[in-house]
């Protein structure tokens, strides 16, 4: 009789295994589809707009002129390279919260070059040592924390994070002197353009697309198929069993740590220049943390993070063009692409487990 | 009846004509806030009050909000030249590099970048500077503030008797919040401390920096901070109604401070401690400028007035303001109008107990970091025929002399 008096959820939630490509790809179409019908609602009844025209704007904000479009896929490199840079050290379950930083560290040290070198080296040798100094300054941010980790065993997610904050301070520092009795630092070598990366088929920032290309495949292929690429999946999935198995963990750890950091570093290099010929505390933008996301929605895989980078960039784009098309307070834009990401997220949800109602006890093992 | 028919005719065709001429101008709006902000929604109302004053269409206007003032800046003036814009207009000193940048590349399009101060020298005839001259109002609003020290000191109500903390020796303190050390804030609380010592000769002033231009609380602990050291006095320039909220608590606390705002009226916030606030006209400026855009007239590179054009103005005289200050008032606004008066008259004040009388101004646009000019400029001596002459060889300020009877403090 126990079995009448039972309480059972009414909606249980279960991991779903092989999920099939055409329910991912339904689950993801109906997802957006939703995410349009209820912005579609807030839009005609808070704004009082048009909400397929909306649409139309917001997908301008990336497609409306070619030149948007680049700009588009500029923000999207340097998205997408911190999520490359972060990938091999959360595959190894190393939380890596200090991107944020590690770019920073080698963007000022590029910035570094760039004003003390920019008149005494000739333009080879300072490009070269703007990228040298850049990784070695990223690797260096990474690490810190990671051989803490490894010898002391601390929490590298309070570490890399803390090391934020340092970097930011160290910029801040040098933007204050730099900037002299200006109120503010402008572009760095402004009249000598040294260090500017060269305008290549009308745009500075055209290196910046072409190493990130080849990094999704380059990482890509060192996860999946590389030694060192296998040794990071095991000891993410276990220590105990990579132990076993006779890797050297803390060597492991210390390593992924320093090429996640150097990437990051490398990230900083071609921010400064090749897209912002500058440097501020917001040269990373937040997309430190942003690349989390990125990479963690990914699943570590560079090619699915280059779709995920896109989608976010393009939202970001079309709600600020939505913001000054339409004269509307940005965070009502906001609202607008928040809503379609939330139902993309959401729809993960929905991909990886399944519902099960109450009564439905067909497959269950009781 | 003929006549009454020929005069309309006349405004009709008269608007026609400024219907058509408005209709040639797009003006592209780079802001660095959004209506939320008091600083940019001065601009966006003064943008606003131009373009209805000139029958400009809502539509011949794009706004683009909270531009922060890196690359984001030239891509927003990139993507209103492609989106038709004639004249783009920035409004925070920060966009003017990336302004620079994008004016190179389009010589049919003005740019003009608002409190900036390298248009004239950077070679490039569409980048365009303008300022009002707020010292001027920063002046007047000294005036009232010297009235109301007059006022307490006759009453009696302040003597060193009473509160020997608001004394430093003979001198009244007076406090001031600022944002940084730049010219454009030294000028302005030069002109506040020269206002109001032209009504009570015996005052100091100390200045606490907060090292933002707007952040409530950081002003309001400076202000309260002032306040505690005995200023009676508390003036800004800085962009929240942090101070002037905090001197209001502190008067109803039973504390005697009173406050002189910026930008916008502090009596909603501090109905009986807000004494007035020095505040922008920009509509004369914008007005001035869609207007000589339309007629292809000739925009000038460096726009700075006050008075004289009712460019810049003070606010509401608060209730608590002494009997007579509007009649001070006007009669100080003449004497700045027709020239007479002069805020930096240097019979005035003294620089280390001297009379200044050279002071040399290089207007060279520096990379700092480097040391180098980025873009050459004179070196003006600033002062003529006995006094220093702000804003009269560059819009953007550049009065930096530290005048006795002043002092600065960092942010604590």
């Amino acid at each position: 009789m126990s079995q009448t008096t039972h309480h059972e959820p009414l909606i249980r939630v279960a991991a779903r295994e092989n999920a099939s490509t055409a329910l991912r790809v339904g689950v993801r179409v109906a997802a957006i589809f939703l995410a349009l019908v209820v912005n579609a609602l807030f839009i005609y009844f808070v704004t009082g707009l048009n909400p397929f025209q909306v649409y139309i704007t917001m997908f301008g904000g990336t497609f409306g002129t070619k030149m948007r479009f680049f700009w588009a896929m500029r923000d999207l490199a340097s998205l997408l390279l911190i999520g490359i840079a972060l990938a091999p050290a959360f595959k190894m379950r190393f939380w890596n919260i200090g991107a944020e930083g590690q770019v920073l560290a080698g963007a000022l040290a590029t910035a570094a070059v760039m004003v003390y070198g920019g008149s005494v080296l000739p333009a080879p040798v300072l490009y070269t040592v703007m990228l040298v100094a850049a990784v070695a300054a990223g690797a260096l941010w990474g690490f810190v924390p990671a051989w803490f980790k490894a010898h002391f065993n601390t929490n590298e997610t309070l570490f890399t994070l803390m090391m934020n904050y340092v970097a930011i301070q160290i910029v801040a520092c040098f933007v204050n002197i730099w900037r002299g009795q200006a109120s503010g630092l402008g572009k760095l070598n402004m009249k000598t353009k040294a260090g500017w990366f060269p305008q290549i088929f009308g745009y500075r920032f055209t290196i910046n697309l072409v190493v990130v290309v080849a990094l999704v495949f380059l990482m890509f292929w060192y996860l999946k198929y590389s030694k060192q690429g296998y040794e990071i999946a095991v000891v993410g999935a276990s220590e105990n069993t990579a132990r076993y198995a006779g890797i050297n963990v803390g060597k492991v750890i210390i390593r992924t740590m320093i090429i996640s950091g150097a990437l990051c570093g490398l990230t900083g290099f071609l921010i400064v220049g090749g897209r912002d010929q500058t440097i501020s505390t917001g040269t990373a933008g937040g997309n430190g943390f942003t690349a989390i996301i990125v990479a963690w929605l990914a699943k570590f895989n560079t090619f699915t993070m280059a779709l995920i980078s896109f989608l976010l960039i393009f939202l970001e784009k079309g709600a600020a063009e939505i913001a000054s098309a339409y004269n509307l307070n940005d965070y009502a834009s906001d609202i607008i692409a928040g809503i379609i990401l939330f139902f993309i997220l959401g729809s993960e949800f929905f991909v990886r487990y399944r519902l099960i109602l109450r009564g439905s006890h067909n497959k269950e093992v009781r | 009846m003929k006549k009454i028919i020929a005069l309309v005719l006349a405004a009709v065709l008269c608007l026609c004509a400024c219907a058509a001429l408005a209709a040639d101008l797009k003006v592209g709006v780079i802001l660095v806030g959004d209506e939320t902000e008091g600083y940019t929604l001065a601009h966006m109302n003064g943008i606003k009050a131009a373009a209805a004053e000139l029958g400009v269409a809502d539509d011949q206007i794009i706004w683009k909000y909270k531009v922060p003032e890196d690359q984001t800046c030239a891509e927003a003036a990139y993507d209103l030249v492609g989106q038709g814009c004639n004249l783009i207009i920035s409004n925070s000193y920060g966009h003017q590099t990336f302004m620079d940048e994008v004016a190179g590349e389009f010589p049919d399009v003005d740019f003009v970048s608002m409190t900036g101060d390298f248009a004239a020298i950077s070679g490039k005839p569409n980048l365009k500077n303008a300022f009002t001259k707020i010292y001027e109002a920063r002046y007047v609003s000294g005036v009232v503030a010297g009235m109301k020290v007059k006022e307490l000191l006759e009453s009696g109500e302040l003597s060193p008797e009473k509160q020997p903390n608001s004394f430093d020796g003979e001198n009244v303190k007076i406090g001031y919040v600022g944002a940084f050390n730049y010219a454009e804030v030294v000028s302005g609380y030069t002109a506040f401390f020269l206002g109001i010592r032209s009504v009570v000769p015996n005052v100091t002033m100390t200045v606490e920096y907060t090292q933002s231009w707007f952040d409530i609380d950081k002003e309001a602990a400076a202000a309260e901070a002032l306040v505690a050291d005995g200023c009676v006095i508390i003036g800004q320039h800085a962009d929240s109604t942090g101070a002037p909220a905090a001197v209001q608590k502190l008067l109803d606390a039973g504390t005697l401070c009173y406050s002189v705002g910026y930008n916008i009226d502090m009596l909603p916030t501090a109905p009986t401690a807000a004494l007035t606030s020095p505040t922008n006209e920009w509509h004369v400026f914008y007005a001035d400028l869609f207007s000589k855009k339309m007629n292809g007239e000739e925009i000038a590179q460096d726009w700075a007035e006050g008075y004289a054009k009712d460019a810049v103005a003070i606010t509401t005289l608060g209730p608590s303001c002494a009997a007579g200050t509007q009649e001070k008032v006007d009669e100080v606004v003449a004497a700045l109008k027709d020239g007479s008066l002069k805020v930096f008259d240097t019979a005035t004040f003294t620089v280390g107990g001297e009379t200044v009388t050279s002071a040399p101004v290089d207007l060279s646009f520096m990379d700092w970091s480097t040391m180098t000019a980025i873009y050459e400029g004179e070196t003006v001596e600033a002062i003529v025929d006995g006094a220093f002459e702000e804003s009269s060889f560059r819009s953007a300020p550049y009065f930096a002399l530290r005048i006795d009877g002043i002092i600065e403090n960092a942010a604590q």
